[in-house]
């Protein structure tokens, strides 16, 4: 699943309902995902995401993570207003790369309301951007272009491995009740290839990736307040995807994931199959947040340790989708043993995670 | 010689004669010490309001226009927003931030609301600190209702979050919904903040902007790309650099804050007189003493040092008097008033004291520095007085002396009239100002030349009590000239001020009279630009039953300079006949115009500034397409300083496309009630109480009102004049009676009654008020010329016509001398109640 929730709070906008108010989608079991549709925007869900993790390896041989993300929100606004400027759609953009020489992140963001041809997530295909922000599917891989305040991205990203359905069938529970749902799936394994530049110094890149689609029109219940998610691509070609809703008390809400073996058998996890142990806090000194960023995990019959390529993966989106979170690049190991890569999401461990 | 204990010594003598005047004569001491205050204290608290009040506007504008390198700027009714696009994705730029900005009508208030209309996204790169205060409600935002207002709009139209707020667009109302409150430190003016999408679409603007900030990638050459943007845009549509953005304000009440200063400055002026005729007649009446001091071995030196030190001291306790008064004043009147000093042009609303201590000690030292100029010319005079002949008594050589400077002061008319022919300097009216002083000190020096000569023309009339009057003042030119000298310099600075105001109000009135032909007068809030009535409404108004005839007319502005205020454009008149009918026209051209351009009628502010004349052409950018029309003639308007332009709505109209109208001339059938016509008029709309319908002499009754409260502060100046020169002449006459006892005496002594001496000093001050009154009318009259054709057209870029207020004047005139004699008496009286044996004694 990857992602924040970019959800207006609902108690701001209830004053102002009005006739025109939209109804979104709802999130329905039994109705089968239809590419290359599906690879698309999904205007009448609520939220949307497109997003890229993963690793990359400079001529040089030093290791980086990546993350390139585009979330797009439809407002809770009267749709009536004939405006080009109209507040249909929120795109929002977010962008970092994990440098361990630097110490800390990268990061940079964009946000936009869709229209006038400036920023757009197009239907029918995977087509989004923001100014010259773009993530882009063509017939045989993705392109991703991030043109940041001090780095840049021109990624070419080949999907390797067939498409990752989590939960059933493509639509994955968030909680207990059946309507805190999405339609999600993910491209493990892509092959990674291009270049990034820091402050002007350009490198060529390879790496892997780990590719997620995300859409839904409900997804946190009232009582949850963040969650921790976890992508490995699996040096054995294995890919592993596992996430927990944590609640008030940080206890579990709900849980799942997917494994997907070498052999290409995907089981799909059961709350109970997942269990989350923080090892290690590191706290955040602008912020003060205390993060859990070294986790032992246990997923069915699996455990791993999962260590951060570097402590300082925090986040700072306030002036885009509003929240503060910890996300970064991960090597995951099994009985002391490296076995793969990934990326791990920590949300909801400053305040509730909410947009604005 | 210099040795050291000579500035010890003058401290002493200082000191002594100091304590002794303190004694002597305490009440003086103290007018003089106000005089001087209240020089200090209005230039003090002129600067203090004006510079608080900019500061607050200046950092409100600052706010506006944020980071921006660029500002792109249309007319109010805006441009394509598909230059936005263009602009958004211009390589160079690296964030375009569309507004749309506008001067909202509210139902039932006279005042506007200014409301920006954002991409809060874009925005908040270019004025992040308007944004960084609503990012929690940037989805509430999104609301097409929604608006954020400031804390002072909020206390002022007393609204709070969640209230309904109705605007007026159109003729009809649409109710807005308060989200929230920006905080006080985000922006202190009154201001609506709404989404771009909302706004367009409430303010039916859809795809329209007017304004549009650009902030361009590093690397960029501001200037460079603003001027090759400037040519690319639409007709109308300028690209401006911030500063001038920031500057516009500041720029566009310069010359009234420089003459309300110049006004506090003459004040001052008139305080340091006050002091050189007081410090002058303490000399004189002191001469004696002062005169046994230099016997007793005082050096000159000490003795000036002293006697300017007396004048210092005086300064010192005035100034700083003056600054705290000044500073009371300014806070009070931007705690009560709204910091614009009464011309309504800086709405600074909250705006907050901010005491420099520089500008204060300037204004305590000019204060201080004056006194001492006043005292030193006496203290000059005193020190190389003979002490011999002194202590004789007599009023030793000051005729000589004074005799010597008619030439300067001849020269120094000269020199004033010359400057009076200049331009302005920067517009303003700095040559004009110098022209008044270097005139107004001809004019003094001039006084004991002309007191000669004009009692030398005074017949013998054979009444003893009248002819030794004329002999006293003749041979004691330097004691008239001094009492003269003050009542010069205030009578005829008040005349002069008195005639301006009155030329300005009689123009204004005859002006008004001439704009306001009709009986009614209809209009939306000034400078709005949301509410009209459209063709339809139009009818709908001029159906009213008791109308007989209803002109209508559409204003707006329209930016020709961004440097300068926005122009105001007027149409009316269905034909170009019609327009220029019961406009107050200076002047009109002859010859017959080309038929290819419609005719436009420009106030004298558009002469003046951008330099047209009639026949000239003049591009107009409307409805997005440049216009040309030909300048048939040059009005008159008070209302709009910054200039205004006529055109007939027909002319308007084929250039726009724009058949609304926002104000309206009404004629009534005979015997029609004005106040039913009005209740009617406003039965026609929903919220009819959004636009005025006034009478005519309602209308004209309030704008003489507005008119009068503009000049308030010229009225205080005036008074304060006066007061001074009533004193200045009561100081002259009780200084010079004490002075002349011992005369008193002798003239006693050879059988003169006491009657007859007390006749003698009331002709004597009639004599020398009624010359010093007329003296000060024909300077007055002069300098007024100077502030009627030279400050005022250069400062406001108006004409005025010149008219006398002969009965104020003549009543003044009057006062003046009428306390000039009392005072004599009662004077004379006090001098007199000595025996006349002890008083002859005394000159032993």
């Amino acid at each position: 699943m990857v992602s924040l929730v970019v959800m207006p709070p609902r108690s701001a906008a209830a004053p102002f309902r009005s006739a025109a108010m939209p109804s979104y989608a709802p999130v329905t079991a039994n109705q089968p995902l239809i590419f290359p549709v599906d690879y698309g925007s999904h205007p009448q869900f609520r939220t949307e995401w497109w997003y890229v993790t993963g690793w990359l390896t400079t001529e040089r041989n030093e290791s980086l993570g990546f993350q390139i993300t585009f979330f797009r929100t439809k407002p809770d606004v009267d749709t009536a207003n004939p405006s080009a400027f109209a507040p249909r759609q929120i795109l929002i953009a977010h962008c970092a790369i994990s440098d361990p020489k630097r110490g800390r992140l990268w990061q940079d963001q964009r946000i936009r309301r869709s229209g006038l041809g400036l920023a757009e997530a197009a239907t029918g295909d995977t087509d989004v951007w923001i100014d010259r922000w773009a993530i882009k599917r063509n017939a045989t891989a993705y392109t991703a272009k991030i043109d940041a305040e001090d780095f840049s991205f021109d990624l070419s990203l080949l999907p390797t491995q067939a498409i990752l359905l989590n939960g059933d069938s493509g639509v994955s529970r968030k909680g207990p009740s059946p309507e805190a749902a999405s339609y999600y799936y993910s491209l493990p394994h892509m092959r990674a290839s291009g270049a990034i530049s820091r402050q002007g110094s350009k490198d060529r890149v390879t790496g892997e990736a780990w590719f997620d689609h995300e859409w839904s029109s409900e997804y946190l219940d009232d009582q949850a307040v963040g969650w921790d998610w976890i992508g490995i691509n699996l040096d054995d070609g294995a890919a592993l995807m596992a996430f927990r809703i944590r609640g008030a008390q940080g206890e579990q809400r709900w849980a799942g994931g997917t494994l997907r073996g070498s052999d290409g058998h995907v089981q799909i996890l059961q709350p109970t199959d997942i269990e989350f142990r923080e090892d290690r806090r590191w706290a955040s000194p602008r912020t003060r947040i205390a993060y859990p960023v070294q986790w032992h995990i246990r997923a069915g019959t699996r455990e791993f340790d999962l260590e951060p390529l570097l402590d300082d993966q925090e986040n700072d989106t306030r002036l885009s989708t509003g929240a503060i979170y910890w996300e970064g690049a991960m090597r995951a190991y099994e009985q002391r043993r490296a076995v793969g890569r990934g990326y791990l999401e920590l949300t909801g461990y400053g305040e509730r995670l909410k947009l604005r | 010689m210099r040795t050291p204990h000579d500035s010890r010594g003058a401290f002493t003598i200082w000191r002594v004669l100091l304590l002794a005047q303190l004694r002597e004569s305490p009440v003086r001491l103290l007018v003089t010490v106000l005089a001087i205050a209240l020089g200090v204290a209005l230039g003090a608290a002129v600067y203090q309001v004006n510079s608080s009040a900019l500061n607050e506007f200046g950092l409100a504008t600052k706010r506006l226009v944020g980071e921006a390198d660029v500002v792109v700027r249309g007319p109010r009714e805006g441009f394509s927003e598909l230059l936005f696009t263009r602009l958004a994705n211009d390589a160079a730029v690296s964030e375009a931030s569309p507004v749309l900005e506008l001067e909202v009508a509210l139902p039932g208030r006279r005042d506007t609301l200014k409301v920006l209309g954002v991409d809060p996204f874009r925005a908040a790169t270019l004025q992040p600190a308007l944004i960084g205060d609503i990012a929690g409600g940037l989805f509430a935002l999104f609301q097409p209702n929604g608006i954020y207002l400031s804390i002072s709009a909020a206390q002022e139209l007393q609204l709070h979050p969640g209230d309904p707020l109705q605007v007026i667009v159109g003729s009809s109302p649409k109710t807005l919904q308060v989200i929230g409150i920006l905080s006080e430190g985000t922006y202190s003016q009154a201001l609506g903040l709404m989404d771009i999408a909302s706004a367009q679409w409430t303010f039916n603007q859809i795809g329209r902007l007017n304004r549009i900030d650009l902030r361009l990638n590093p690397g960029n050459d501001v200037d460079a790309f603003r001027r090759k943007l400037g040519p690319t845009l639409p007709v109308g549509v300028l690209a401006i650099a911030p500063q001038v953005e920031r500057d516009r304000a500041v720029t566009v009440t310069r010359a009234y804050r420089v003459n309300l200063n110049m006004l506090a400055l003459v004040a001052l002026w008139t305080g340091a007189f006050l002091i050189f005729s007081t410090q002058s007649l303490a000399v004189l009446r002191r001469r004696q003493s002062l005169a046994l001091l230099r016997a007793l071995g005082v050096t000159r030196s000490q003795l000036q040092k002293a006697l300017v030190g007396e004048g210092a001291a005086l300064g010192v306790v005035g100034s700083l008097l003056g600054v705290i008064l000044g500073l009371a004043i300014a806070a009070a009147i931007l705690r009560f008033l709204t910091g614009d000093l009464g011309n309504g042009q800086l709405r600074a609303v909250g705006a907050s004291m901010r005491a420099a201590s520089l500008p204060m000690f300037a204004f305590f030292l000019m204060g201080t520095v004056v006194a001492s100029i006043g005292a030193w010319f006496p203290a000059r005079a005193a020190a190389y007085q003979p002490p011999a002949r002194s202590l004789k008594g007599g009023d030793g050589d000051f005729a000589v002396v004074a005799r010597s400077s008619a030439y300067s002061g001849l020269a120094l008319l000269i020199v004033g009239a010359a400057l009076s022919r200049l331009p302005s300097m920067a517009g303003l009216p700095v040559f004009g100002y110098a022209a008044i002083a270097s005139m107004l000190f001809g004019a003094v020096l001039l006084v004991p030349t002309l007191t000669v000569k004009g009692l030398g023309l005074v017949p013998r009339t054979r009444r003893i009590v009248l002819d030794t009057a004329v002999a006293q003042l003749r041979e004691n030119v330097g004691l008239s000239t001094l009492s003269l000298a003050s009542i010069i310099v205030s009578f005829s600075l008040m005349v002069a001020m008195a005639i301006m105001v009155h030329s300005f109000r009689t123009s204004f009135d005859h002006w008004l009279g001439r704009m306001l032909p009709a009986d009614m007068q209809l209009r939306e809030p000034l400078g709005n630009d949301t509410a009209y009535w459209s063709a339809a409404d139009q009818a709908k108004l001029a159906a009213v039953p008791g109308i007989s005839r209803l002109e209508f007319r559409r204003t707006r502005q329209l930016l020709l300079d961004p440097a300068r205020a926005p122009v105001t454009l007027i149409a009316r008149g269905s034909t170009a006949a019609q327009a220029a009918e019961e406009l107050a026209l200076v002047r009109s051209g002859k010859l017959p115009l080309p038929s290819t351009a419609a005719p436009v009628w420009i106030s004298e502010a558009l002469q003046d500034i951008y330099g047209y004349r009639i026949g000239d052409p003049i591009d107009l950018p409307l409805g997005g397409h440049s216009r040309r029309f030909v300048v048939a003639g040059i009005w008159r308007d008070y209302s709009r300083m910054f200039g205004s332009l006529v055109i007939s709505r027909q002319a308007y109209l084929e250039a726009t496309g724009d058949g609304g109208a926002n104000e309206g001339s009404i004629w009534l059938d005979a015997g029609a009630s004005a106040s039913l016509v009005e209740a009617q008029l406003r039965a026609r709309f929903a919220r009819g109480d959004s636009f005025e319908v006034l009478t005519s002499t309602a209308l004209r009754e309030r704008s003489l009102q507005i008119f009068d409260r503009a000049f308030v502060i010229t009225y205080a100046l005036e008074a304060i004049a006066v007061i001074i020169g009533l004193t200045g002449v009561s100081f002259a006459a009780s200084s010079t009676a004490l002075a002349r006892r011992a005369e008193f005496g002798m003239l006693r002594h050879i059988g003169m009654l006491r009657g007859q001496i007390i006749g003698m000093l009331a002709s004597e001050g009639v004599l020398t008020s009624a010359f010093g009154v007329a003296y000060g009318l024909a300077l007055g009259t002069a300098l007024s010329l100077i502030l009627v054709y030279v400050i005022n057209r250069q400062s406001f870029n108006w004409s005025i016509d010149l008219a006398i207020p002969a009965w104020q004047l003549a009543l003044l005139s009057l006062t003046l001398i009428a306390a000039a004699a009392i005072t004599a008496i009662w004077s004379g009286r006090a001098a007199m109640s000595q025996d006349a044996v002890r008083a002859v004694r005394e000159d032993w």
